[in-house]
């Protein structure tokens, strides 16, 4: 083995520091997998592209259902994906109430939910939308590519899909939201 | 005594509260589809589609409801004649890439198919070197 070990003296130093170089950044790739908070949201592929068509029973007897055709011809329109069993939705109603106040109308799909519930939820927190479309097989969910309970779409007025907004609206978040749906009007 | 025993009944008894809907399951949550070809085909759609919730499992494989909805949309456009890799195709269209669990090449994924086959080819280069050199030595 003597003969080998002449031509490995004479490698140059990346051939004799390279592995340690790669084997380096495997552990810094890895660390950094590691120690990252993992995200778990799951963003809509949707955005930019139109409403899928849809069209949903009413929620509760007196307030109007939904379909796609609501949010044609007008000015965007704030779509909240939420249900009566989802807490963070409670958290977010006083931002929603907010955005109402501030001319802006809120479109409800609720999933999975009941009208009793519903009344009592409302009965607790109020109630900001326009019309609540009752999703009890998370279908028109999967159609726009929403992962979970609370999100928010804004839809402007061609029927385009145009901000998700994942969780539950936060108040430092209101201003944010309103710029967006400034943005949707062109 | 009687009321502490009548206590522990209650405990028995009683139904947990959860943050989960009360609506029943979607029809074809938990229920097979009456072709067993369809069903099948169904079942090997939903062994590699991601649940949405609990991400780490198949949506054929948790009771998150979410999942059962979805097992519900999967095997409602199986029964209607849908393909399966078109009920794919429309959640990869809604989710990205992340809803499949299905292998694919794809503009983030090629280095991971052609990586290994890069270092094969690097080590049977190095190998001929070295024992190459070694025979004609």
């Amino acid at each position: 083995m003597s003969d080998t070990s002449v031509p490995l003296v004479k490698t140059s130093g990346l051939t004799l520091w390279l592995p340690l170089a790669l084997f380096s950044g495997f552990v810094a790739l890895v660390l950094v997998g590691l120690l990252r908070p993992a995200s778990r949201e799951v963003q809509s592929a949707m955005i930019g592209k139109p409403l899928p068509a849809f069209s949903l029973k009413p929620a509760i007897p007196d307030i109007p259902g939904l379909a796609h055709t609501n949010f044609v011809g007008g000015k965007p329109r704030l779509l909240n994906i939420f249900a009566s069993w989802c807490v963070p939705c409670a958290a977010e109603a006083p931002q929603l109430e907010a955005l109402r106040r501030s001319g802006i109308e809120i479109d409800g799909v609720a999933i999975r939910d009941t009208q009793a519930d519903l009344r009592l939820f409302f009965a607790r927190n109020g109630n900001p939308y326009s019309r609540i479309g009752a999703d009890n097989v998370s279908a028109v969910q999967f159609a726009i590519g929403s992962s979970g309970v609370p999100e928010s779409f804004i839809v402007d007025g061609r029927g385009i899909i145009r901000y998700q907004h994942i969780g539950d609206i936060r108040p430092e978040q209101v201003e944010i939201i309103l710029a967006r749906l400034k943005e949707a009007e062109h | 005594m009687i009321r502490l025993l009548f206590a522990a009944t209650l405990l028995l008894v009683a139904v947990p509260t959860t943050a989960q809907d009360k609506l029943p399951p979607a029809p074809y949550a938990y229920r097979q589809l009456d072709d067993p070809q369809q069903e099948d085909s169904a079942k090997a759609l939903m062994d590699t589609l991601r649940c949405l919730q609990c991400q780490g499992q198949a949506i054929s494989d948790s009771d998150a409801p979410i999942a059962g909805d979805m097992r519900n949309q999967v095997r409602l456009r199986i029964a209607q004649g849908e393909s399966p890799e078109a009920i794919r195709a429309w959640l990869v269209e809604r989710y990205g890439s992340y809803v499949s669990y299905k292998p694919h090449i794809g503009l983030q994924t090629w280095p991971l198919f052609v990586a290994p086959a890069a270092f094969v080819a690097l080590a049977a280069l190095v190998l001929r070197k070295r024992f190459g050199k070694g025979d004609s030595a």
